[in-house]
């Protein structure tokens, strides 16, 4: 159903966010701000060696030191708390901590729990190790070949743990007949999430009934208190986990890691509450939350008029030590493999390898933020070499309004675009003849103007089988990816929605809120919101791969609808007119037929709850006001086992068009923006602030990661970015103010026609930078093919190109 | 060995115990219980943990509990008014959405009023961004943060804070 604005009062309201005032008052509750009674703190043991085998563990001094609770190596917790649990599809076990073997430098050895974190800290200088220092493997091209001690899974056999080939459409006929075809290598460099809180958990373990509580930030609750159970040896609904305030998560906090395992593990041994929360050096070291690290040589063919005939990407991704994800991020890569553009064929030719470096994790894109690069600059490099513009080339490939939904080779549909509008709009925003007649000037300053643009899609509300349709036969093809909300009406009239999703730093309590407002009739004010925990929740997927706002739009959606018809229930009899002459205005139900008398929520919601007798006997009266509702995907099909067609995975998808002007010193090689222009489609837009910040922020992650953040591992597998120092996140220094437009075409297949738009400032940024930095050094041929684009490596490549 | 330490907090009267090498972020968090002021980095990086000594902003996590003996020190907790309401640079961060998930923000709010309060206070939008520099933010991309300090600074000026 797509509102008519006119009649829309909350949706497009830029209202200020639910979540703010406890936050801005430091009342907020993250999972570090929880404290239970006798509560013990832990500090772990890192591993000082990339590869290497425990040969011995002396814990006696670390257990005699006084206020020292408990001490644990690998091989005692896991007699406990069994391996970490996976996706991935090949035999790659991960245990919290590690069991007999390190596989990268930060990997924890073993544990304390302590009266404080300085005991517990102390305790760990005092436990003695000896290992068995093997060769490290860091080059994943080296790790492809490596044998013996340089396979870090032995029951794997080899480092590469998947390889497939791939191809849609007619690839081989359309490379065979296509007059150029430009083939270029790109190495993308592995970033991390870094958000400003690490990863935290308190758990409590009851022995009465076996039960654990947790708090913790690695919140996906409903999908992680299953996986968690596991682990721990109990039944899922043995654990009851509670949702806090999260410091950030861009993706990195989806899974579950190792963080509530270890707490609770710990808590139950130790018989005490126990809190572990990361510094940000184990952040950095172990927080299983690196992103994407791929080599690439990828193909774009194009026919004699510049149209795009077919696109094929080799690539090699170097996972770190572990494979929780399996392939999911290339599931995501190819998404929209053919971005905004009509292209019949596709081909992706897929290495997973391991490494001795911490593992992968989601980080806001999820592979589709690398595909979009390398798409992108392949479409740039075309346009260099047949000397086209690089916009009329996009333009003349776009995938036209009138051709959705477009089905892409490999089966995943777009729903719904309007690309040229987003052009034009940008365009008109960025004014690129004035930047283009003040380069010469700049030049006399020292000074070189560039500009570059990215045309990309910006897929939306996630499904499951991306992490596994690849595989030949996948370990756990899940395919549901459900959300949940609770509504009720309680006897004063208000409402109160039951989330099950966190907070992240996205808005789910607005979300929540605007929402029923629209879908009740009912004023902001009057809505309440709270967080389900898995005890008594519901089925939640929560907020990953932009589909929060979406699936709770459905949540919402059909839960007023049953909502609706109780409060019509008891309505029509105490107003003694047909429910179906119901209407609601204003929390207000009247008939519309006749201008009789009326009643308030309050009204009925008050006699709903307390006078039962007051009204006829049978089910649809019984006493108050509340529905629940579970939302599925709204269009997902499965794949083919063959992988020939991988069906429809990701059909909700919005578009960007982004516009870099930058100006980079010709002394520092420094590039700072003169101008940043980024209009979205993002379909139905619901509070425009909220998204107009969840797009500044992907930017800004977008900046990081084209010019400024990269994590470094020395040839001998050391970590070298340890702390936010060396690990360059931007500052206000580094980030422009950004022209924000957009464009609202509606998804025919969601409630209100809402698109997700949590990650398309990253999905966008690096390749308008790249070509901007390209642009100011037009006459050198630059072509980046690699980031950060730091002085130093503007420096290195310029004189390589020179 | 612990010391008595004796401060100002919030304009309460606080006295503890504390060893000598407790970080000021920790005795405010885990031993006062107030748990608005957060921790980034411990290694005074990201400015989560800012608080004011003696009028001055510091980073808690790079001060010891100790010396911050005979200190008068205000955080988070103290920033709202009496009354308990949301001060106007408080207000404003909302009404500009200059949050998303919130745990810098405590940070950046004892950064941005100690700005608002001092000698300096201009509209300028890269003196306040200068002013923000030092506290990290990976959400909003600082453009709204900069949107709500710059207007309260234009209150300040106009003498309507």
């Amino acid at each position: 159903m797509i509102p008519n604005r006119k009649n829309s009062s909350w949706i497009g309201a830029s209202l200020e966010r639910r979540e703010d005032r406890r936050l801005l008052k430091g009342r907020g509750r993250f999972a570090d701000d929880v404290s239970l009674p006798r509560m013990g703190y832990v500090a772990l043991l890192p591993s000082p060696y990339a590869n290497a085998r425990i040969k011995k563990i002396d814990l006696k001094a670390a257990q005699a030191l006084s206020g020292v609770y408990l001490v644990v190596t690998g091989a005692q917790f896991v007699k406990t708390v069994g391996p970490m649990p996976t996706r991935s599809n090949a035999p790659v076990v991960q245990y919290c901590i590690a069991v007999d073997r390190v596989r990268h430098v930060g990997e924890p050895v073993a544990a304390v729990v302590a009266v404080n974190r300085y005991i517990a800290e102390d305790a760990v200088e005092l436990i003695e190790v000896e290992y068995e220092e093997y060769d490290p493997v860091v080059d994943p091209m080296a790790s492809i070949k490596a044998t013996g001690n340089g396979v870090l899974h032995p029951d794997v056999g080899s480092n590469v743990v998947h390889k497939s080939e791939h191809s849609w459409g007619p690839l081989s006929q359309n490379l065979k007949k296509a007059a150029h075809i430009v083939t270029e290598n790109f190495r993308w460099n592995r970033v991390a999430p870094q958000p400003i809180e690490t990863c935290a958990a308190v758990a409590d373990f009851n022995p009465a009934g076996e039960y654990f509580t947790i708090w913790s930030n690695m919140s996906q609750q409903s999908i992680i208190g299953g996986n968690l159970a596991i682990s721990l040896g109990v039944q899922e609904t043995q654990v009851n986990y509670h949702l806090c305030d999260v410091g950030g998560s861009f993706g990195g906090k989806a899974g579950l890691f190792h963080v509530p395992m270890i707490a609770a593990g710990l808590a139950r041994l130790a018989k005490r509450p126990v809190k572990y929360v990361e510094d940000r050096m184990e952040h950095m070291a172990n927080g299983n939350q690196n992103g994407s690290d791929r080599i690439y040589t990828a193909s774009l063919s194009l026919d004699s008029d510049g149209r795009f005939t077919a696109v094929i990407f080799d690539v090699i991704d170097d996972f770190g030590a572990y494979f929780m994800i399996n392939t999911g991020s290339h599931g995501n890569s190819l998404a929209q493999a053919t971005g905004p553009y009509d292209i019949p064929a596709l081909g992706y030719n897929l290495k997973c390898v391991l490494t001795n470096k911490v593992q992968q994790a989601p980080y806001r894109g999820f592979g589709g933020e690398v595909a979009n690069f390398v798409l992108e600059r392949l479409v740039d490099a075309a346009a260099k070499k047949m000397n086209w513009d690089p916009i009329d080339l996009r333009r003349r490939n776009f995938i036209t309004k009138d051709n959705f939904p477009y089905r892409i080779p490999n089966g995943n549909i777009y729903d719904s675009g309007d690309y040229e509008k987003v052009l034009e709009k940008a365009l008109m925003a960025a004014d690129l003849p004035y930047w283009e007649s003040k380069k010469k000037s700049a030049i006399q300053k020292g000074k070189r103007i560039g500009w570059g643009i990215s045309t990309v899609n910006e897929r939306s509300v996630l499904s499951m089988t991306e992490f596994w349709f690849l595989d030949k036969s996948p370990r756990f093809p899940q395919t549901s990816s459900p959300e949940s909300v609770q509504i009720r009406i309680a006897s004063n009239g208000r409402a109160v929605v039951t989330i099950y999703a966190p907070h992240w730093g996205n808005s789910p309590e607005t979300m929540a809120v605007q929402l029923v407002a629209e879908t009740l009739g009912m004023h902001p004010d009057h809505i309440e919101v709270n967080y389900g925990s898995t005890e008594n929740g519901m089925i939640s997927k929560g907020p990953v791969g932009s589909r929060y706002t979406v699936m709770l739009a459905g949540a919402i959606a059909g839960a007023c609808k049953k909502l609706k018809d109780r409060i019509f229930t008891f309505a029509a009899h105490m107003l003694e007119v047909e429910k179906n002459e119901l209407v609601i205005r204003d929390e207000v139900v009247s008939s519309a037929f006749s201008s009789g008398s009326s009643l308030t929520f309050a009204e009925i919601s008050r006699f709903a709850h307390n006078f039962r007798l007051e009204f006829p006997a049978g089910e649809e009266y019984a006493s108050g006001l509340i529905a629940q509702y579970t939302y599925d995907h709204p269009l997902t099909t499965s794949p083919n086992p063959d992988t020939n067609d991988l069906g429809i995975f990701y059909p909700i998808v919005g578009h960007a068009c982004h516009i870099a002007i930058v100006e980079v010193d010709e002394i520092t090689l420094q590039t700072k923006f003169l101008k940043y222009v980024a209009v979205h489609d993002a379909g139905t837009i619901v509070n425009p602030k909220a998204v107009a910040g969840q797009i500044r922020g992907g930017i800004a992650q977008g900046i990081g990661t084209a010019l400024y953040e990269r994590v470094y591992y020395d040839d001998q597998g050391q970590l070298l970015t340890v702390t936010l120092a060396d690990y360059a996140i931007p500052t206000s220094l580094e980030i422009p103010d950004i022209v924000i437009d957009h464009v609202e075409t509606p998804s025919p297949y969601t409630e209100y026609g809402i698109k997700g738009c949590g990650e398309g400032g990253r999905l966008a940024a690096m390749p308008a930078i790249a070509a901007a930095i390209d642009n100011a050094f037009k006459d050198k041929g630059l072509f980046i093919r690699e980031l950060p684009v730091t002085p130093s490596f503007l420096y290195d490549n310029l004189h390589i190109d020179d | 060995m612990k010391y008595d330490v004796k401060m100002k907090v919030n304009g309460d009267l606080v006295e503890e115990q504390v060893t000598s090498r407790m970080l000021l972020s920790d005795f405010i968090r885990d031993v006062l219980g107030l748990t608005g002021t957060h921790i980034g980095c411990e290694h005074g990086v990201c400015g989560s943990c800012t608080i004011k000594i003696d009028g001055v902003t510091n980073r808690a996590c790079l001060i010891f509990a100790v010396q911050a003996n005979g200190a008068d020190i205000s955080t988070i907790e103290g920033l709202s008014n009496e009354d308990g309401s949301m001060s106007i640079l408080q207000e404003l961060f909302s009404k500009h959405q200059a949050l998303q998930c919130g745990f810098c923000t405590p940070g950046i709010l004892l950064a941005a009023q100690e700005f608002i309060d001092g000698p300096g206070v201009t509209v300028d939008r890269e003196t306040v961004r200068e002013v923000i520099s030092g506290n990290l933010c990976r959400c909003t991309g600082y453009e709204t943060i900069v949107d709500a300090v710059v207007e309260a600074a234009a209150l300040k000026i106009e003498g309507e804070l």
